[in-house]
């Protein structure tokens, strides 16, 4: 053969080859999501990071009760109704009728949904005699017993079938947002039985069945997770009929995905992109504000931070507006409560510390620091959803501080090592930040200014208040939601007049969306759900 | 020659223990633990930890943790991954084929350029040729991976939309994993589409990956051609007649050859290494990427045993290629 002809001919493969990579024209619709990571696995019982609960409870599984997508409200899942008992000692719920779990090779389900699997899937978390309790070696439920529902829940009792009832330790408001969180998924009594029987039963936590609106098809390691539309999910089939997801680790690699149309939605945009994605026709940028805060808390244990006006001081001398625009690029909101806005019993009236170095100096003078003072910073080592850049902004906390007189040494540690020894009380002034599980205030408080958080070391502050803990405690034991937001409206003025931290900013989230992708709803609690979404031109 | 063979292979214990000891020690040194790394901001109670710590085994002596790990290994068991719960070997065989499959292609890409580039610039000695060659393989050896491959993304697959931007294949095709070799199931599944896609997706990665191995090629073939070119038979075969193209191709390529294929056996380690970078930004689900997560985790087991296996593989390789280049060299074989 000529070599041209040769030449010519590979031309045409090659050709070839690229338009049939280029042809994704399905008669189905099916929606390519690039998540941002491997799953651990598909139970949503044995752990705690998003990624997986964004593979498992949310494409999968339905919980008892569940959060309205887009806020933190809890509306009826797997339970029609609920009603606590006066003394809120106990929670009796209804279960809904004909809900139905999937089926896969090794299952047909027989029977609809019903008491039993609610008292499967809770007792195995509960009780360590529960033959299912290790039937997955290694495995913990880290979730449940971070949420210390052990010490919250005595038992759950089978009042029929269709009926089933919590009776709680103590009065615990929050318990109800517990349900709602993806460790609570329900799962099929029946198909563990029968696993059970065919001597098999660690199956049920690798080929998960569930009653979500998307049944499991397969996993491919650290590349795709492919899901199908379940026809009978008791909320309405979903609209798309496939869902994929291609695991991309890179942000910068999603986003290219994102743009040739591999990839319908993506999970976490890096912040440098947003402002490019903002006008590119192709895609819808979607945004909520973020469950969360980033704050820097002062150790109370340590001088010079045992002084009330010294704390307050150094919370007027930082330029919180300036940080916003240099850190977060105006991808924020600044903060001068411990709870985001977007949670109930936020108080608005709270008029925060101004910028205002000269008063923060004069603080500081009264304080008994009339020459200034050296302080240690710890800034976080790596980015979290609530700071997407800790040394940036412990640089800009530096130079205010410098203003008023404090000088300031940054430190940091490998993250481990970071919370380790925040945990024993080692830090000084320490920048932090959280997150919220379940949208109730109680899981911003407790865990962050609360006493038992001391000991525990989640509160890094260190900062253990009577007044502050007594109206969260009550706040705890309390029923009314009307009740409860009054008693943490108090808690907030406690948090901003003994000012143990200096509340920084509480993120916004974006999530990248194709134009040809209807119907996408944020979640509050940065999850990924598709089961309302629908797609045009395909 | 047996003995040849028998002193290269009693090489091989020291080093194998060397590894395991500089893995386990180094993965012990950076700070944090599996443990630790399971647990966010919400940390965890000071029971749950300890726990955990004792079921992994970590409250135990380091020289008995590591004594445990080398006879385990020893065994051919490698432990259990902190992050799924499944054997390390199982973990590390579901990915290896993929690694292999884009190495391979990445060493096919490199030597189909790389040999014809050392030749020409060999040949063509001191002129644009052999400027512009050694020129681009500079390059290419200096370039980082890292920003390599996101630039080819960013020509080939968003600017011209010519090639796939990440994946080992199109997500409409669901090929059931036989061999673990996405081209080769593809065939045995009997899907020409499958097969072209899974084409297109290789070609970034491959030449993100295959341009240092190409770059040294280029450089080596080159030098070792140079030498064979001043050689007498060169001479005596141009002497004789022999055209320009029969001169070159058999009487120096053959010759210039033996040390590239020692290069060549080097370059494995390359590949491995590069194989980290190439499948972390084409989300190719290799044993790169799965080792990245592995260290970022603080898996232990999954990085001791991961890197093991990787040591292992290019031990063996440079073994062979030892022992091949004994054969086609006996002068060597009692050097």
């Amino acid at each position: 053969m000529h070599p041209r002809h040769a030449y010519c001919l590979r031309a045409a493969a090659v050709a070839a080859v690229f338009t049939a990579a280029a042809a994704g024209a399905f008669a189905a619709k099916t929606l390519v999501y690039c998540s941002e990571g491997s799953p651990e696995g598909f139970n949503p019982q044995f752990f705690t990071t998003g990624t997986t609960a964004d593979a498992s409870s949310v494409p999968l599984y339905n919980r008892l009760v569940e959060f309205d997508t887009g806020t933190t409200n809890l509306v009826p899942g797997l339970a029609e109704s609920w009603t606590p008992a006066a003394d809120g000692l106990s929670y009796t719920f209804k279960l809904r009728k004909g809900v139905k779990f999937h089926s896969s090779p090794k299952f047909t389900p027989t029977r609809d949904f019903n008491a039993d699997d609610v008292l499967f899937s809770y007792n195995r978390m509960a009780d360590p005699a529960h033959p299912f309790a290790k039937v997955t070696p290694g495995q913990t439920y880290a979730y449940f017993e971070d949420m210390d529902l052990k010490n919250i829940v005595d038992k759950v009792e089978k009042v029929d079938a269709m009926t089933v009832r919590f009776v709680l330790k103590k009065p615990e408001a929050p318990f109800m947002a517990d349900l709602a969180m993806d460790f609570a998924s329900i799962l099929s009594a029946e198909y563990a039985d029968k696993m059970m029987a065919a001597k098999t039963p660690d199956v049920i936590d690798k080929e998960p069945i569930g009653t979500g609106p998307f049944s499991f098809v397969s996993y491919q390691k650290d590349a795709v997770i492919r899901y199908k539309a379940f026809d009978a999910h008791w909320g309405g089939r979903p609209k798309i009929d496939n869902l994929v997801y291609a695991i991309t680790t890179d942000a910068s690699v999603r986003y290219a995905k994102l743009k040739t149309g591999e990839c319908h939605v993506m999970a976490f945009p890096k912040p440098a992109d947003v402002t490019l994605m903002k006008t590119d026709p192709a895609i819808n940028l979607v945004s909520q504000q973020g469950l969360n805060v980033g704050y820097i808390a002062f150790n109370v244990e340590k001088k010079p931070f045992d002084s009330k006006l010294v704390r307050q001081a150094l919370n007027m001398a930082v330029n919180k507006k300036n940080i916003l625009d240099a850190v977060f690029q105006g991808a924020g909101q600044v903060a001068k409560n411990p709870i985001p806005p977007t949670l109930w019993s936020y108080n608005d009236k709270i008029v925060d510390y101004a910028y205002d170095p000269a008063k923060a100096k004069a603080l500081l003078a009264q304080a008994g620091y009339p020459n200034g003072t050296e302080v240690e910073l710890w800034y976080l080592p790596v980015t979290r959803p609530y700071n997407p850049d800790g040394k940036r902004m412990a640089e800009l906390i530096q130079a205010d501080w410098e203003k008023i007189g404090v000088k300031t040494k940054l430190l940091t540690f490998e993250w481990g090592e970071y919370r380790k020894r925040s945990k024993v009380g080692e830090q000084h002034a320490i920048m932090f930040g959280w997150s919220g599980d379940n949208g109730d205030p109680d899981n911003f408080f407790v865990p962050l200014l609360g006493c038992s958080a001391v000991k525990g070391g989640g509160n890094v502050a260190r900062w253990c208040d009577k007044t502050f803990e007594s109206l969260v405690e009550k706040a705890k034991l309390a029923t009314r939601q009307t009740d409860r937001a009054g008693f943490y409206a108090k808690a907030q003025e406690i948090a901003h007049e003994e000012a143990p931290w200096i509340p920084i900013a509480h993120s916004v989230r974006f999530d990248p969306v194709r134009k040809e992708v209807t119907g996408y709803k944020m979640d509050a609690t940065a999850h990924h759900y598709f089961n309302k979404v629908d797609m045009t031109g395909q | 020659m047996f003995g040849f063979f028998l002193r290269r292979l009693g090489l091989v214990v020291p080093t194998f223990l060397g590894i395991t000891l500089a893995v386990f020690a180094l993965i012990h040194l950076i700070p944090g633990d599996p443990v630790e790394a399971l647990s966010g901001e919400r940390g965890m109670t000071e029971e749950r930890y300890t726990r955990l710590i004792h079921e992994f085994g970590l409250d135990r002596p380091l020289p008995v943790q590591y004594g445990d790990y080398v006879w385990k290994a020893l065994h051919g068991d490698l432990g259990l991954s902190t992050i799924t719960h499944e054997p390390v070997f199982a973990e590390f065989m579901a990915r290896f084929p993929a690694t292999v499959e884009l190495s391979l292609v990445a060493m096919l890409f490199a030597l189909a350029l790389g040999i014809p580039a050392g030749i020409v610039a060999a040949v063509k000695r001191n002129t644009a040729w052999d400027y512009s060659v050694m020129g681009a393989s500079l390059t290419g050896y200096s370039m980082p991976i890292f920003w390599w491959g996101l630039l080819l993304i960013l020509t080939f697959s968003v600017t011209l939309g010519w090639t796939p931007v990440s994946g080992r294949i199109a997500i409409q095709y669901d090929i059931a994993p036989v061999s673990g070799f996405m081209l080769l199931d593809a065939l045995i599944a009997g899907d020409k589409g499958a097969f072209r896609s899974a084409l297109s997706h290789l070609i970034l990665p491959a030449i993100a990956l295959g341009t240092i191995p190409l770059a040294v090629i280029a450089r080596m073939t080159r030098s070792s051609m140079l030498e064979v070119l001043r050689e007498d038979y060169v001479r005596t075969a141009r002497a004789k007649g022999a055209g320009r193209f029969r001169v070159v191709a058999i009487h120096a390529l053959r010759n210039a050859l033996i040390p590239v294929v020692t290069t060549i056996g080097l370059q494995v380690g390359t590949l491995l290494a590069g194989a980290i970078l190439t499948e972390t930004i084409f989300a190719w689900p290799g044993i790169g990427k799965w080792l990245v997560e592995a260290i970022h985790r603080r898996d232990y087991p999954a990085v001791q045993g991961g890197i093991l296996m990787t040591a292992t593989i290019i031990i063996a390789v440079n073994l062979i290629v030892d022992v091949l280049y004994g054969v086609i060299n006996p002068r060597i074989r009692n050097a």
